[in-house]
């Protein structure tokens, strides 16, 4: 770097830096505030705030949130719904990709133009809703994990992908006299792993994070992801009697229902936070492949 | 290997297209799609002469323009700054930071929104100082958009900006060296290489952005809905929910969301053209 900074530059680069830092901490803030107010005393929450005495901290809304069947239902129906529907997801994804990045695949363009105006054109909410119920999904893991299935987008980051890879390596295997089933499978494949982590990843995160399919799909109690025991319990304020025992009066259940909000908050969040850093990379990278037309 | 993804577009993106012909019929559900009365454009004319119609088709439009308005810049701005630190790792714990709301799911960000903005949240704390009446920030309407937009940058403005950060990555040091040199500032230099450069991925944005105008997320106002804010917050989708699922409106009901989805098609094939023109040909298509 041989840039000279003038003074001009310099106060320029000084305020840049503190617009950063005041950005950053208006992100991380209000996060780190739930984390200390998930750990804290319920009375002493609602009287004083936020304290840093360690005596003021208590676990207990923790204890109500890891032990509440319907949190721990909520969790595994998420952790179903979201690897299935990931694992479909990117099943479809990265075959029509395939399909559609192959110059031998009549009619490719039209295909392309079928898929891509349902991008920007849809049927609506109602005329979805009665699909479903007319196919008897209503009511069944199927209804959340397959409508959503193919997405455009997921078909244009494969198809840019697949046309990343050599034309020379299918057409060696195809010299060596290996079916087009078996070029796919153990040549095109293993070269895919990036590009299936990445849909695989966000089919995930976009599932567990979703909450609008499983609530109009979805009456059985016990079908429901945490996302929508999140919604009861976050803003319908149904925290479960059975977290709280009766004999406790009305203002200690309303403090502790504000413990049990901030710890839901924390166990639900937390899973994907703490993955996130790890796979940071692979979420960039498909954010631009799929910008990248 | 087609087939898959074709016959589930079909199936569950065209199908409910078809479907959508209930809004033009007097639906009932014993008599099916085919067999219910057409009815022609009843249900729309319902709709856009409904005392409704004004306020919800104004929320909607006002909550996703104020929202463009407000949430476009803040993306490039973030990725310009990020794009003057220098050292590395600084930078990526910087991005590591601002992009991490957007992995939190919008049920926590709106539960969030309800305690820290309740009567008794450390908002409401904070300004207690300044004000004697706590605020009620949730159940107001003329603070819902407010809400709404800015909790919509803070989760997904980071996000957004990664897009012109790469961009930005790929300008040539050169360039500022060269600049420099002929006595160009900070300031001139990010106005004449780095904008430049992030120039037409800024106007795909914008047109992708403009055209779901109309389409803003169900999912948030939703659930930001209280029994008083309904004013400014009932905007098309909720409102195509509750009178189509909730009230069993099947027909008025898709009619309310066929309409909104001819004018995001409008928006959007309006907003390519003019940026096209502005943009020396650059458009999404």
């Amino acid at each position: 770097m041989f840039i000279k900074h003038s003074r001009l530059d310099r106060l320029i680069l000084a305020l840049n830096s503190t617009f950063l830092i005041l950005a950053v901490l208006m992100v991380v803030l209000p996060l780190i505030y739930v984390v200390i107010a998930s750990f804290m005393d319920p009375s002493v929450l609602l009287n004083h705030g936020l304290s840093f005495n360690i005596s003021d901290w208590s676990l207990e809304g923790y204890k109500k949130i890891l032990t509440n069947p319907a949190m721990i239902r909520g969790f595994g129906n998420a952790v179903f719904y979201a690897s299935a529907f990931a694992i479909l997801t990117v099943m479809v994804s990265i075959c029509a990709g395939y399909a559609l990045s192959d110059d031998r695949l009549k009619g490719r363009s039209l295909f392309m133009t079928l898929f891509l105006i349902t991008m920007f054109f849809g049927g609506g909410l109602v005329p979805t809703y009665l699909l479903v119920k007319n196919l008897g999904l209503l009511n069944t893991v199927w209804a959340v994990i397959i409508p959503g299935a193919v997405n455009i987008w997921n078909i244009i980051l494969s198809r840019t992908f697949f046309k990343g890879v050599p034309k020379e390596l299918r057409e060696a295997a195809n010299v060596d006299g290996a079916s087009e089933m078996k070029i796919f499978l153990s040549v095109v494949l293993p070269l895919s792993k990036p590009i299936i982590f990445v849909l695989a990843l966000y089919a995930f995160v976009g599932q567990w994070n979703s909450y609008f399919d499983a609530m109009i799909y979805l009456d059985n109690p016990s079908l429901h992801p945490l996302q929508l025991v999140l919604r009861s319990i976050l803003i319908q304020n149904q925290v479960d009697p059975s977290m709280i025992s009766d004999q406790l009066a009305m203002a200690e259940m309303k403090k502790l229902s504000e413990i049990i909000k901030y710890a839901a908050i924390v166990v639900s969040s937390l899973p994907l936070l703490v993955m996130y850093p790890f796979f940071q990379k692979y979420f960039e990278k498909g954010v631009m492949v799929g910008s990248l037309k | 290997m087609l087939a898959p993804a074709l016959i589930l577009t079909l199936i569950f993106k065209y199908g409910p297209m078809y479907g959508a012909i209930i809004a033009f019929k007097d639906f009932s559900p014993i008599k099916g799609i085919m067999g219910s009365e057409w009815v022609g454009l009843h249900n729309f004319e319902k709709f856009l002469s409904s005392p409704n119609f004004t306020v919800i088709f104004m929320n909607t439009l006002k909550l996703s323009l104020f929202g463009l308005i407000l949430g476009f810049p803040v993306p490039i701005l973030l990725a310009l700054m990020l794009n003057q630190v220098r050292r590395a790792g600084v930078k990526k714990n910087i991005q590591l930071l601002l992009y991490a709301p957007n992995f939190i799911s919008v049920v926590v960000v709106v539960g969030m929104l309800f305690i820290f903005l309740s009567p008794t949240g450390p908002i409401n704390q904070l300004f207690s100082l300044i004000t004697n009446e706590p605020i009620m920030f949730m159940s107001k309407p003329e603070y819902f958009r407010w809400i709404y937009i800015l909790s919509d940058i803070w989760t997904g403005a980071g996000w957004a900006s990664i897009i012109y950060v790469a961009a930005l990555a790929n300008v040539d040091p050169e360039l500022h060296n060269a600049a420099n040199l002929d006595g160009a500032n900070l300031l001139q230099r990010i106005r004449h290489i780095d904008l430049p450069i992030i120039r037409p991925i800024m106007a795909i944005v914008f047109i992708l952005a403009a055209g779901n105008i109309m389409s803003i997320g169900f999912e948030k106002a939703y659930l930001m809905q209280t029994a008083t804010n309904l004013p400014t917050a009932e905007i098309i989708p909720t409102y195509v929910y509750k009178i189509g699922l909730q009230a069993g409106d099947y027909a008025y009901s898709s009619a309310v969301g066929l309409f909104n989805s001819v004018i995001n098609v409008i928006l959007l094939v309006t907003v390519n053209f003019i940026v096209k023109k502005l943009n020396e040909g650059e458009g999404l298509y």
